[in-house]
This record gives structure tokens, C-alpha cells and sequence, in this order.
């Protein structure tokens, strides 16, 4: 029931070998971490295409793998980011400089041991899994606000205390989107958060948390630094933002890390919202279909559409001005979020709604 | 055994960080130290099954309240040097202060209230208990009341410090969303019909 074993194992884990078998287990992440750098390489590229043809043009062509054009574009990007020296600022802050980019990746990356990507294939099967997700998240900032102040440049400065007043204000909408999925659940552990969405697509938390999910999601771009929300960045204001200063693969690591969270938050909005690795199809197709079973397939398939989302709100909207970010987050999204919370317990409370057979 | 050794090297790290925060010279590095004490003690009370507490210290201090520490630190244009010059001619005080608190603290924690509890590992919890569930419990009958008066408290901390720094500036163009959004084309544009003209 509620044993926090696995996350004190976990953390053990990080010191000692504390698991059954660490040798399985360290291949099993590097498989992971390989899958997601590679799933974020041809993000970048889809991006890159998809917001071509938005707009008309044809995307990066140039680079050929398999015979298809453009295909190969990350592996070019890579091999130039490998070659291009790092540059360290003459009066930066040398070690913190050099931390930050870690800083940002790590968070980015340590989130997925408790993202369950099939019934029971999770690394850690933490009980708290989603104060796990926030307490995480909310450490990327820190790789962010120290680049942008250890670089000792005013632009990078600017781009560091923007990103901070932004992540601080969105994490409150976002974890009260949070508090929404765990009423539902009742439950902090994500693979019960999914489980109890159990049943075809009309019964994921989508169609009665659906104020909860737009919040949810406004509040994961607008914590990715992702246009509209990009002041961070903001390159006809503040050059690059944190990260002017950085050249090389010291760049490419916020670069990672960005695409990283945004694969992450996808992820999380199909986990919260979308029933995770359930099939939508469940009920509707015979029980013994592999459609209708829950499986990794669908977690993916899902995950591609929040996904893409990210790529259409860059296409499609201008950048927000900061004070109006600041009057989203605080005065639209939050109180959005505490009527919807009100209106979910009063649910919860009367047993109304999907909640009608709770105890 | 493990887990003493875990307590006997975070603790270590917790210290040398917390000496480290008063030593910096750099404030930034300062707060930075201060992070780290704050993820040791959340390690130190996962030793101690209190995983709930440590993983909201995570949350609230190291995920929000440093952050904002940060950020002001980072903005303050601190001169190291002329505070130095005043501290030689407080040590005494602080040392009393600090003897003082220390002795509250070691009064309370393990005279008063645990006894030689306290210098012992926690006892292990029975099976299926729930750290998060028993606070939760407790935070809302046991001590509703005191809950509620110290959220009351950090709201009105939280007004007095927004009252005593708004300021009005007269000539200041702030937009209003509601007349934004209640604007018709046709108030802003004018359609206006007209033959086209002959060729020359």
C-alpha cells in the first residue's frame, strides 16, 4: 500500500549498490536516456519541418540519411555543437558557469524514474511520485537563473530573472492542475493515477478535469520557456537570453534539456489527463485485441500529440509581453484552477460524476 | 549500519555546507551552500521515514522559497568588504545568541520532550504506514486551528509587503483585458465602399 521503500531504495541506490541487480538496471536507464536523447535529436528536426511547412518552406533538407532528405539534419547539428570550442566569458563565474548547463539537464532527466512508460515498467514505483514530479521540476530553474547571473552579462541577467519570476509563477497554477489529478486518483503514485482512469477515452480525467488540463498545459509551456512564453529567450529584446553566452555543447545541453522537458511535460499531460498507457479503444474493442490492452504503443502515440502542440503554439502565436504572462499566470490560470478544485470536491464530496460508486 | 553511515555523511556534508554558507565571501555562493543543507536535511529525514517532510522541503525551500532568495541576492549590490569592517565587535553577542538557541534547541528536542530517544535511530514503522496520510490527519483536526492562523499570519505578511512597496505611478498605461476583449471590428476599423476607378 503506501511504502515509500522504493524511493528511499532509489535514493539509497544513488550511493551504494543497493538494488537486486544494479548491472540490469543501469543498462535499463541508459536504454532510456539513449531512447529519449534520440526521440529529442528528431523532435528538434520535426520541429524544424513542421513549423517549415507551416509557414510555407520546406525545412531542413539538406542532409540525407536512408535516402530521405533532411533526416540526418540532428546528427549534423550534433557533430557541429561536438566541434565548436566552449567559450567561458572572461569575467564569468568560472565553476558555476560550467555547472549550470548540468544543473538544467539533470532534473530534466532524473524525472523519468518514476514515469511509468507500461503497467509496471517504472524504475521507481514511488508512493509520492507526484510531489516527486514538482519538487524536480521545480529544481530545473536553478541551472537557468545561475547561467544567466554567472555569465555577467546584463542580456544573459535579464533572461535569468524573467525565466525565474515565469517558472515561480506557473508552478503554483500547475501544481493546483496537480492537486486536481490527485482528488481524482486519490492517490500520489502515477501508476494508480493512470490506473484509476481505467476504462475507454470518455473516462480519462480529460473530460472532467478539462479547465484543469488547459491550465496544465498553458503552465508546461509557459515552465519549458517555450514560445509564446519565451521572453527568456527573447532574441529581438535579449540577444538568447540565459544562454547568450554559451557556445558549443555547453549550449546544446540547455538545448537538450528544454526538449527534454517538453517531451516530459507531453508526457505528463497524456499521464494526468489522458489515461497514460490505457487504450483508448478499451470497451469499445474485444478484450483480447491488442488495441484494446494498455501497452507502451498507445503511451507513445498519446504522448506525440501534446507534442505536437508545442510545435503548432510556436507557429502559430506571437510572443506574450512579460507583464501579460505575469497577469495570465497569476489573475486567469490560478483562480481558474481553485473554482475548478471547489467544483471537483463538491463532485467528489456528493459522489456525483464519474465519482458516483466511490466509497 | 548503512543508514548510520548514510546520517554520519550527510550530516558531515550538512555542517561543512552550513559552515560554508557564513564563511562565503560570495553571497550567490552563499544561498547556493544554503540549498545544499537544505537537500542534506531532506536526505536526513528520508533516514528517518519522514519522506513526506523531506520531499516537500525539496518543494517549498529549494523549488521556491531559494529561488526567490536568489533572485534577490543576485539583484543586491552587496560591498563584502565594508560589511566585514563592523563584525569583529559583534562576536560576542553572537555567540551568545548562537549558545543560546543551541541550548533551546537541545532543551526541548531532547531533555523536555524525547529523552535518549532522540540520540537513537527512529524505530522502524509498521508495514502500510503513511507518512503523508498521518500528517495530513493531523494538520486537519488535531491542528486545524493553528494551521489556519499561520496561513492567516503569511497572508497578511504578504499584503503588508505588497502595501508598503506599490507604488502608483501616475502616467502609467496598464491595459484592460476586459475592454480588450469586448472590442468589435467595427469600432476600430471602417469599412468603406467605393466603385473602382476607370482605366485611363
Amino acid at each position: 500500500m503506501w511504502t515509500w521503500e522504493p524511493l528511499r531504495q532509489w535514493l539509497a541506490g544513488l550511493i551504494t549498490s543497493y538494488w537486486a541487480d544494479p548491472a540490469l538496471t543501469a543498462v535499463q536507464i541508459l536504454m532510456v536516456m539513449i531512447g529519449l536523447i534520440l526521440v529529442m535529436a528528431f523532435y528538434t528536426l520535426a520541429e524544424r519541418k513542421v513549423i517549415g511547412w507551416m509557414q510555407s518552406r520546406r525545412g531542413p533538407n539538406r542532409v540525407n540519411l536512408f535516402w530521405v532528405p533532411g533526416l540526418g539534419q540532428p546528427f549534423a547539428d550534433v557533430v557541429k555543437l561536438l566541434f565548436k570550442e566552449i567559450l567561458i566569458p572572461a569575467d564569468a563565474n568560472k565553476v558555476l558557469f560550467r555547472v549550470a548547463p548540468f544543473l538544467t539537464l539533470v532534473p530534466a532527466l532524473a524525472i523519468w524514474a518514476v514515469i511509468p512508460f507500461a503497467p509496471q515498467r517504472v524504475f521507481a514505483n514511488v508512493d509520492a511520485g507526484l510531489l516527486y514530479i514538482l519538487a524536480m521540476t521545480s529544481l530545473g530553474v536553478y541551472g537557468v537563473i545561475l547561467a544567466g547571473w554567472a555569465a555577467n552579462s546584463k542580456y544573459a541577467f535579464l533572461g535569468a530573472m524573467r525565466s525565474a519570476a515565469q517558472i515561480v509563477a506557473y508552478e503554483i497554477a500547475m501544481g493546483f492542475a496537480m492537486v486536481g489529478v490527485l482528488m481524482a486518483a486519490g492517490s500520489l503514485n502515477i501508476g494508480k493515477i493512470i490506473a484509476a482512469q481505467h476504462g475507454g477515452f470518455l473516462s480519462w480525467n480529460w473530460f472532467w478535469l478539462f479547465p484543469l488540463l488547459v491550465v496544465y498545459y498553458i503552465s508546461g509551456v509557459a515552465e519549458t520557456n517555450r514560445a509564446p512564453f519565451d521572453v527568456a529567450e527573447g532574441e529581438s529584446e535579449i540577444v538568447a537570453g540565459f544562454h547568450v553566452d554559451y557556445s558549443g555543447m555547453a549550449f546544446a545541453l540547455f538545448f537538450i534539456a528544454e526538449y527534454v522537458n517538453m517531451i516530459l511535460i507531453s508526457a505528463l499531460t497524456v499521464i494526468f489527463f489522458f489515461g497514460g498507457w490505457l487504450s483508448p479503444l478499451d470497451g469499445y474493442l474485444p478484450a483480447s485485441s491488442w488495441l484494446a490492452a494498455p501497452s507502451f504503443f498507445w503511451f507513445g502515440l498519446k504522448t506525440l500529440v501534446p507534442m505536437f502542440g508545442f510545435l503548432w503554439l510556436r507557429a502559430t502565436f506571437p510572443r506574450y509581453r512579460y507583464d501579460q504572462i505575469m497577469r495570465l499566470g497569476w489573475k486567469a490560470l490560478i483562480p481558474v484552477t481553485l473554482v475548478w478544485l471547489f467544483v471537483e470536491g463538491v463532485l467528489l464530496y456528493f459522489h456525483l460524476g464519474p465519482w458516483k460508486g466511490h466509497p | 549500519m548503512f543508514a548510520t553511515i548514510l546520517f554520519f555523511a550527510f550530516s558531515t556534508v550538512l555542517l561543512l555546507a552550513a559552515l560554508g554558507v557564513i564563511l562565503a565571501r560570495n553571497p550567490v555562493h552563499s544561498v547556493l551552500l544554503l540549498v545544499l543543507c537544505f537537500f542534506n536535511s531532506a536526505v536526513i529525514w528520508l533516514l528517518l521515514d519522514a519522506e513526506f517532510l523531506g520531499i516537500v522541503l525539496v518543494l517549498v525551500y529549494v523549488g521556491a522559497v531559494m529561488v526567490l532568495f536568489l533572485f534577490v541576492v543576485m539583484m543586491l549590490d552587496i560591498n563584502i568588504e565594508e560589511l566585514r569592517k563592523g563584525l569583529a565587535g559583534y562576536w560576542p553577542v553572537a555567540v551568545a545568541v548562537a549558545g543560546f538557541v543551541a541550548f533551546a534547541i537541545v532543551n526541548i528536542v531532547i531533555v523536555r520532550h524525547l529523552g535518549g530517544a532522540a540520540l537513537r535511530m527512529a524505530p522502524p514503522l509498521p508495514a502500510g504506514y503513511s507518512n503523508t496520510h498521518d500528517l495530513g490527519v493531523a494538520l486537519f483536526t488535531r491542528y486545524a486551528y493553528p494551521a489556519e492562523l499561520a496561513a492567516v499570519i503569511l497572508l497578511v505578511a504578504s499584503v503588508a509587503a505588497i502595501v508598503l512597496t506599490l507604488r502608483h505611478r501616475p502616467g502609467a498605461k496598464p491595459q484592460n483585458v476586459s475592454q480588450q476583449v469586448r472590442v468589435r471590428a467595427a469600432d476600430r476599423v471602417r469599412l468603406v465602399k467605393m466603385p473602382s476607378e476607370k482605366r485611363q
